[in-house]
């Protein structure tokens, strides 16, 4: 276990206590609605902020213990962080900022801008180094905080809400090379989001937080299948599909095909929302472009609706209402019709 | 971006103000004596004034820098209790008469002072009527433009970059010079030039506290000060000169700021 630590810290009103275990090699999402308390957290994790209660360790090494009076000031923890609007320093080119950590960790001149050259090409920005942040795109501007972050092999790498700034087509790009660099990095990684798609996408585990307290815990696929509050269920109960892009369709690694209304091509992932659902007892008329049969393998009811689990070529998470849910008799082991329009399903780059 | 047109009655007292700032300045330029001009500005005294008043004007602003930073950095950032009297404190001679600023300067670094009879009595230095005791007394009195030009500048910087520096192993010291100092440096420009304007055009705590010495101790303001009794035409051109020197140092400020927001956007 790389990082090991419960945080309690007070803000005003709000008392945030929650329990932080990331392995090495690990991505944790710490998923909220804003002012949950998921940045405090990690401000707290980077020493930004002392903890009221709580320690925190990480490699075995004791960063913050506030019984034991231990406080590592965040210069001489090795951490790496990304903030969501980036906060390059304005007046240094790209190459320097990279340069900056290993500069001031004790590196030569030469090894610090050696290091952060790889770095800069290896996040795609070959060539950029020159520039000065106010010179770069969104996107570009997000990979050189990544290069900034991991140049020195942190032990732990921190992620504030790092794709909420950019529009939404960078962040697709943004997020599939996101990916790749998370699973290139050895160390533990913590994500705080707000955006369920950057959670179910990027991390191993997602620790749902709702005021200040963790609600739910599990890999993204247990929490969206058995949401245990409504609000988890409204927040993560997209569907992931991976697949590759051909034209409209998209055939996925399990066998289904998938409609979609955008072109796609490649390796791709597909998101359904589960609201997007429906269900049928037979074929529906009409020749919609996705029907899939399907086998009920278990629901849920959360509020007013019912979210059932499906199994065969598409497996999708299903949200219906308990009326529609009692007049369809679904049990376990039902045989069922599942329908969603080209138009709803969303296609990210994987 | 659409303006709205002036209403009338701000816009006769406006142009009243604009009349009531300029015109004393064109009645400057009306009667200089521009046949003269020459004669005058290579005057003995003129010279050495001028240079005296540039050379202590420059020092008091590269002490003001030097200390006056550091303390805005305290005022802006540090969580000590008692910045509030810290700032009230610090800002007085921003509104003390420069008199009163030179009579206490003299209580405590003259002769009989409680500072300058020790100082006097340990190294056989007294400060009073020197070059020394220009340098101070414009230190005095434009230190705090300076400070509290930083200190805005301070507020306004996104003290997040400093969190940023904090990840990447920087301490505070590192912190404060390499991310810190740039991100603030047009503020600090524009401290120094506005410090070394006011120190430029020191007058009551100067002549208070160093005297009128030609040579040692007469500035610019108070050569102008004392020519306008003996000989006006003097006193024109030597102001001549200050506005001139004041103008230019409009123009390095107006040019700074507009070369900064150019490449900002």
């Amino acid at each position: 276990m790389t990082l090991d630590a419960r945080v309690v810290v007070r803000r005003g009103p709000l008392t945030v206590d929650v329990v932080l275990q990331v392995a090495d090699g690990e991505v944790l999402a710490v998923l909220g609605p804003n002012g949950a308390g998921k940045s405090t957290a990690l401000r707290v994790l980077a020493g930004l902020l002392p903890p009221d209660a709580g320690r925190v360790a990480v490699d075995g090494r004791t960063w913050d213990d506030v019984a034991g009076r231990v406080h590592l000031p965040t210069h001489r923890r090795p951490l790496g962080m990304v903030f969501q609007d980036h906060l390059l320093f304005p007046h240094l080119s790209v190459l320097e900022n990279v340069a900056f950590g290993p500069r001031t960790r004790g590196a030569s001149r030469a090894a610090a801008r050696a290091a952060a050259a790889g770095w800069i090409e290896r996040v795609g920005l070959a060539g950029l180094g020159d520039r000065r942040p106010g010179q770069l795109s969104g996107g570009q501007a997000q990979r050189a905080a990544l290069a900034r972050a991991l140049v020195g092999d942190p032990a732990l790498l921190l992620l504030d809400e790092p794709l909420s700034a950019l529009d939404a087509r960078t962040r697709l790009a943004v997020r599939a090379e996101l990916r790749r660099h998370l699973a290139d990095f050895g160390g533990s990684t913590v994500l705080v989001t707000h955006d369920p798609v950057d959670a179910m996408a990027l991390a191993d585990r997602v620790l749902v937080v709702e005021d200040g307290v963790v609600v739910q815990a599990g890999t993204p696929a247990d929490v969206a299948r058995r949401p245990r509050t409504d609000y988890v269920a409204r927040l993560v109960g997209l569907s992931l599909l991976p697949g590759v892009g051909e034209g409209t369709a998209v055939y996925l690694d399990g066998g289904g095909t998938v409609a979609v209304a955008e072109p796609a091509a490649g390796p791709v992932l597909v998101a359904i929302r589960p609201e997007s659902v429906a269900l049928y007892p037979s074929r529906p008329g009409g020749s919609p472009r996705n029907a899939w049969p399907a086998t009920v393998a278990g629901a849920t009811p959360h509020g007013s609706t019912v979210r059932v689990e499906l199994d065969g070529p598409v497996p999708l998470l299903a949200d219906v209402t308990a009326t529609a849910f009692a007049e369809l008799g679904l049990a376990p082991g039902s045989p069922v019709w599942a329908v969603v329009k080209a138009s709803e399903v969303a296609v990210y780059a994987r | 971006m659409r303006r709205a047109r002036t209403p009338a009655p701000l816009l006769v007292p406006a142009a009243l103000a604009v009349t009531f700032l300029v015109l004393p300045l064109a009645g400057l330029l009306v009667r200089t004596p521009w046949s003269q001009l020459g004669t005058l500005l290579t005057a003995p005294g003129v010279g050495q004034a001028l240079r005296l008043s540039l050379v202590s004007a420059t020092v008091a602003t590269l002490v003001s820098v030097v200390l006056g930073v550091p303390l805005a950095w305290v005022l802006a950032r540090s969580r000590a209790r008692g910045r509030t009297v810290l700032r009230a404190l610090v800002t007085v001679p921003l509104v003390l008469p420069p008199v009163v600023g030179g009579v206490a300067l003299f209580l405590v670094l003259g002769r009989q002072g409680i500072v300058g009879r020790w100082l006097a009595e340990a190294t056989g230095i007294t400060i009073p009527f020197t070059t020394t005791a220009v340098v101070i007394a414009e230190t005095f009195v434009a230190m705090p433009f300076l400070v509290i030009s930083v200190e805005g500048a301070l507020r306004a910087a996104d003290a997040r970059f400093e969190d940023a520096a904090a990840t990447l192993g920087a301490d505070r010291w590192t912190t404060f010079r390499r991310v810190t100092l740039p991100l603030v440096a047009p503020g600090v420009a524009a401290g120094a030039v506005l410090c070394w304007a006011r120190a430029l055009g020191e007058f009551g705590a100067t002549i208070t506290f160093a005297g009128n010495f030609p040579g040692t101790t007469q500035t610019m303001p108070l050569a102008v000060y004392l020519a306008l009794q003996r000989d006006p035409q003097a006193a024109i051109v030597l102001s001549l000169v200050l506005l001139l020197v004041s103008v230019a140092t409009l123009l390095l400020l107006r040019d700074r700021w507009l070369g900064r927001s150019g490449a900002a956007a």
